[in-house]
C-alpha cells in the first residue's frame, strides 16, 4: 500500500514532501493489471506470512520425508483435503458477512444420504440434483432463521447441526445407503489423467468463490455486510437476502463435499462428516478470515485447509502416533492466529 | 457523611482539545455544597467534555479541580470515584439482570464468609432507598424497572459510593411529568443532605425550577453564572447564542421550484407525532431543534429505515411507499447520516469501494465488477469536491473528519439524487472543510437538488437554510423563513 502513495504522483503537479496531493484520474492508469491481481489475491486474502509459512513446512517436510514431494503424495494431499477445502470456502463466505456455520457436517451427510437413496431409487442425475438442493435448502432455512427471526448464526446453526444429524438418523435408518452406479461414485473415485475428480471440484470451487467474492457485487456486498451492515443497508443493499444467500451457498457446498464423500465409500454414512465443522472453520480461521466479518477471503481458507491436509499426511508419513494429530491442529490454529490477535488492543469478546 | 461540611467542587482554567478542536477553553466553575448548579449550553458547548472532566474519563490538559479546597487530580474514573464524584449519565449504567441490591452495591458487595451476604445487602440497600424516599424492592432485577426507577437505582449507587457531588447529565431527557417531580423531590433531599449537585438539561423550565445557580457554557467558554432569582429565560438563551455569525456562511440565494419532498402527518411507534414538512426543489430547508426532538427519526422514516406507523410521503407529487433504504435510494434520495464512523463510512473499506457501494451496479458489465471504473469515478468526485486523499485505495478510517463527510457526500452525489437528507453534515468537521461542503450544497440547490439539513449548530441552520423549521418532542413546533428566524425565535420553538 505504501509504495501507491509515491507512484501515482502526477509528474505535473509539484506536491511538497507530506503534503497530500490532490487525487485526479491520473493515478488509475498505473495500476497494472497483474499487480492489482496479485495483491487482490494476496492482501485480501491472507498475510504473506501464512503463505511463507506453508511453504516453510513443505519444505521442511520435504527434507524429512522423501516421500512427501511426489506427484502422487501431493494428490492425495489435496485429495484428502478436498472436502474440508470445499467446506471452508462456503464457510468463508458465511464468515466474511460475519456469520458462522456450525451446521456444515450435518448437512453433508443428510444431503449425502438423500443423494444416495434417490441415485438408488430415480437415477444419479435426480439424485445429486435433489441432494443439492437439500444442502442449499438447509442452508436457506439458517439464512432466514439469522435474518428473520434474528437468531445468532452461532445458535441457528447450532440447531440445524442438531436436526440435520437427526433427520440422517431417521433417513437412513442408522445404518449406510451402499450406491454402486459408477456414475455417481466419479465424484469419489474417479479421474481425470492422474488428477483425482474431487481435486478438480475442490479447484473449480475455489476459481468461482475467488472470483464470485472478489469480481461481483454479491461478493462485495459481503465484504460490506460483514464489515458494516447498517452502512450498507443505508447504502439501500437488501443485506436480508443477501445474508440468506450466503447460507444457502454454505449448505450447497456441504452437499457437494457429501456427493464427493459418499461417491468415495460407494455409500452414504449416516455418521459422515460428525464434527467436519471444527477442520472447516480451523481452515477459514488459520486462512486469515477474521471471525468478525469483513476480511479475509477463500486464497486464505485454501492454504488453511492444504495446511490443515498437509499436517495430517506428514504426521502420517512420519509415522507419528495418530493420536497426536487432533493437538498438533488445535496447536497450529493458535499458532495461525497469534500474530493478527496481538495487534487488538482488547480481548476477543 | 450525612454531613460533608463545606464539600465543593471547583474547576479551575480548565482546557482540553481533540486534534485541533477546542473542546474547553479555560473554564472555571463552581458547584457549591448544598446547592444545585445547573449547566447549560447549546449542543457542542463543551458541557459533556467537562463533565467527562470530572468524571476522570478524559483528564484536562490544562488546569485543576479542587475538592473542598484541596487540588485533587482525576485521571481515572476510578480516582474521580474515590474522590466523591459521582456522574449519572444519560445512558445508565446499571447491570439489567442483577437486582436493584447488587447494582446499588455492585463495587463492595457485603461477604459473610465466601458468600454473598444477603440479608445485610437488602437492609442496607433498602435503608438507603428509604433515606432518598424511594420504594423498591431490593430484590427486583433493575431490568424489570422503568427507566426513571433504573436512574433511582443509579443516583443511590452514587450514595452508597458516599459521593458529595453528584453530576446528572440531562437525567429527565425520558421522564414522564411525574417522574421528573419525583426526581426533583429526591435531588432536593440530597441536596439539603449537603451534597453538591451539577444539573444538565436542555429544558429550560426545569432548570429555573430546580436550580440555585445557572452556568451557561459557549463555545468551551463559561459565559457567566446567574443566581435563579436573577436569571430570566431570555437572559439565558440570549448567553446561550450570543456569538454573532460571521461570514463563514457562503450561502447563494436559492430560487425554490415545486414541492419535492412532502412529509404529511407522519408517526412513528417511537418518537414522531405527526410530522409534516415541504422541502422545494432548489431549496435546503434546515431542521433545527434538541437532541431527542425528532429530527434523526424523521430523517430515517423518509429513507425506509425505521417504519412509519402513519403518515404519506409524497414525492414530486406522487405518493410513495418507502419500505426499505434500498426503496429510497431508488426513489433518489440520499442520506448522510450524523455518525459517519457507525453509519456513513466502511472505515476498513477502500475510498472507491465506499464510493460505490450505493451505485454499484453501474459499475459491473455482464456482472463483473470494473475496478477501473469505480476508481475513475471516485477520483473524479474527489477531484471535484476537494478531498484529500493519497489514493483511492486508502481505507476511509486514514482520511480527516472533513474528508470522510465529502466521501460520503460523494457516494450518494454519484447516484445524482433529487433529495438529499444530510443529518449534522459538518459535526467534527473542520472549518476549511465546513465552508467547502456549504459550497456543495449551494452547488446541489443550484442544480436543483432539494436538500433536508439536520443540524444542532444554530449559526449554520440560520447561515445556510431558506427555510427553517423547528421540532421539540416528535412534533414540528416553528417554521420560519430566512429572512424572519432569529436565533431566539428558533431556541425558543426549541425548547417550546
Amino acid at each position: 500500500m505504501s509504495e501507491r502513495a509515491t507512484d501515482k504522483v502526477d509528474p505535473n503537479v509539484a506536491t511538497e514532501p507530506g503534503q497530500p496531493e490532490r487525487v485526479g484520474p491520473e493515478i488509475i492508469v498505473e495500476a497494472t493489471m497483474p499487480r492489482r491481481l496479485l495483491r487482490s489475491v494476496l492482501s485480501r486474502s491472507l498475510e504473506y506470512g501464512l503463505l511463507i509459512g506453508f511453504i516453510l513446512l513443505c519444505a521442511l517436510l520435504t527434507l524429512v520425508s522423501p516421500v512427501f514431494l511426489t506427484p502422487i503424495n501431493l494428490l492425495n494431499v489435496a485429495l484428502q483435503g478436498s472436502v474440508v477445502a470445499i467446506l471452508a470456502f462456503g464457510q468463508t463466505f458465511v464468515i466474511l458477512s460475519a456469520g458462522i456455520d456450525l451446521s456444515v457436517g450435518s448437512v453433508l451427510a443428510l444431503a449425502g444420504a438423500v443423494m444416495a437413496m434417490q441415485t438408488n431409487q430415480h437415477g444419479v442425475v435426480v439424485g445429486v440434483l435433489v441432494g443439492l438442493l437439500v444442502g442449499a435448502l438447509l442452508g436457506t432455512i439458517n439464512g432466514l432463521f439469522v435474518t428473520r427471526a434474528r437468531v445468532a448464526p452461532f445458535i441457528a446453526t447450532l440447531g440445524m447441526l442438531a436436526i440435520a444429524r437427526g433427520l440422517t438418523y431417521v433417513y437412513t435408518q442408522g445404518s449406510p445407503i451402499r450406491v454402486d452406479q459408477p456414475a455417481f461414485t466419479v465424484f469419489g473415485q474417479g479421474t481425470l489423467g492422474t488428477v483425482p475428480v474431487p481435486v478438480i471440484l475442490m479447484v473449480t470451487v475455489f476459481l468461482v468463490s475467488l472470483a464470485v467474492l472478489t469480481q461481483t457485487r454479491f461478493g462485495r456486498y459481503v465484504f460490506a455486510i460483514g464489515s458494516n451492515p447498517e452502512v450498507t443497508r443505508l447504502a439501500g443493499v437488501p443485506i436480508d437476502r443477501y445474508v440468506v444467500a450466503v447460507y444457502a451457498i454454505s449448505g450447497l457446498l456441504a452437499a457437494l463435499g457429501g456427493l464427493i464423500l459418499s461417491g468415495r465409500l460407494s455409500a452414504a454414512d449416516p455418521n459422515a462428516a460428525t464434527g467436519y465443522e471444527l477442520d472447516v472453520i480451523a481452515a477459514v480461521v488459520i486462512g486469515g478470515t477474521s471471525l468478525f466479518g469483513g476480511r479475509g477471503g477463500v486464497f486464505g481458507t485454501l492454504i488453511g485447509a492444504l495446511i490443515i491436509a498437509v499436517v495430517s499426511n506428514g504426521m502420517v508419513l512420519l509415522n507419528v502416533n495418530p493420536f497426536w494429530t487432533q493437538a498438533v491442529k488445535g496447536a497450529i490454529i493458535l499458532i495461525a492466529v497469534l500474530p493478527d490477535s496481538l495487534r487488538r488492543k482488547t480481548w476477543y469478546a | 457523611m450525612s454531613d460533608p461540611p463545606g464539600a465543593a467542587v471547583e474547576l479551575r482554567d480548565i482546557r482540553k482539545s481533540f486534534g485541533g478542536t477546542h473542546a474547553l477553553r479555560g473554564v472555571t466553575f463552581v458547584a457549591r455544597a448544598g446547592e444545585v448548579t445547573a449547566l447549560v449550553g447549546e449542543n457542542g458547548a463543551g458541557k459533556s467534555t467537562l463533565l467527562r472532566v470530572l468524571s476522570g474519563v478524559t483528564p484536562a490538559d490544562a488546569g485543576n479541580i479542587r475538592l473542598d479546597g484541596q487540588v485533587r487530580e482525576l485521571r481515572s474514573p476510578k480516582e474521580a470515584q474515590a474522590a466523591g464524584i459521582a456522574i449519572i449519565h444519560q445512558e445508565l449504567s446499571v447491570l439489567p439482570y442483577l437486582s436493584v441490591a447488587e447494582n446499588v452495591y455492585l463495587s463492595r458487595l457485603p461477604l459473610r464468609g465466601m458468600f454473598l451476604d444477603w440479608r445485610r445487602l437488602t437492609a442496607d440497600c433498602r435503608a438507603l432507598l428509604d433515606r432518598v424516599g424511594v420504594r423498591i424492592d431490593p430484590h427486583v432485577r433493575v431490568g424489570h424497572l422503568s427507566l426513571a426507577r433504573q436512574q433511582l437505582v443509579e443516583i443511590a449507587r452514587a450514595l452508597a459510593l458516599d459521593a458529595h457531588v453528584l453530576a446528572m447529565d440531562e437525567p429527565t431527557a425520558s421522564l414522564s411529568d411525574d417522574e421528573v417531580r419525583n426526581l426533583f423531590r429526591v435531588i432536593r433531599q440530597l441536596r439539603d443532605e449537603g451534597r453538591a449537585i451539577i444539573f444538565i438539561s436542555h429544558r429550560l423550565d426545569e432548570v429555573f425550577e430546580i436550580a440555585d445557580h445557572i452556568t451557561v457554557l459557549r463555545d468551551g467558554q463559561v459565559v457567566g453564572t446567574l443566581s435563579r432569582a436573577a436569571a430570566t429565560v431570555e437572559r439565558v438563551v440570549s448567553m446561550m447564542v450570543g456569538r454573532p455569525i460571521d461570514q463563514q456562511f457562503p450561502k447563494q440565494p436559492t430560487r425554490p421550484g415545486a414541492p419535492l419532498l412532502e412529509v404529511r402527518d407522519v408517526w412513528t411507534r417511537e418518537l414522531l407525532r405527526g410530522v409534516s414538512l415541504v422541502v422545494h426543489r432548489g431549496e435546503i430547508v434546515g431542521l433545527a431543534g434538541l437532541v431527542g426532538a425528532g429530527r434523526t427519526e424523521l430523517a430515517r422514516a423518509i429513507f425506509g429505515a425505521d417504519p412509519i406507523e402513519r403518515g404519506a410521503i409524497v414525492l414530486d407529487g406522487q405518493h410513495v411507499t418507502i419500505r426499505n433504504p434500498g426503496d429510497a435510494v431508488q426513489f433518489g434520495i440520499g442520506f448522510l447520516t450524523e455518525d459517519r464512523k457507525k453509519s456513513g463510512l466502511i472505515l476498513n473499506f477502500a475510498l472507491f469501494r465506499n464510493h460505490t457501494l450505493p451505485s454499484l451496479s453501474k459499475f459491473a458489465r455482464a456482472g463483473q465488477l470494473i475496478e477501473r471504473l469505480e476508481v475513475e469515478a471516485f477520483a473524479r468526485w474527489a477531484a471535484d469536491l476537494r478531498i484529500r486523499a493519497r489514493s483511492p485505495y486508502q481505507p476511509a478510517h486514514d482520511l480527516s473528519g472533513g474528508n470522510q463527510q465529502k466521501v460520503v457526500l460523494g457516494k450518494w452525489l454519484e447516484r445524482n439524487p433529487r433529495l438529499l437528507i444530510l443529518d449534522e453534515p459538518t459535526r467534527g468537521v473542520d472549518v476549511g472543510a465546513k465552508v467547502e461542503i456549504y459550497e456543495i450544497m449551494n452547488r446541489l440547490a443550484a442544480a436543483g437538488a432539494a436538500i433536508l439539513m439536520i443540524s444542532s449548530d444554530l449559526p449554520e441552520v440560520l447561515g445556510m437554510s431558506d427555510r427553517i423549521v423547528v421540532m421539540h418532542e416528535g412534533r414540528v413546533t416553528g417554521e420560519f423563513q430566512r429572512a424572519e428566524a432569529t436565533r431566539e425565535s428558533v431556541i425558543k420553538a426549541a425548547i417550546a
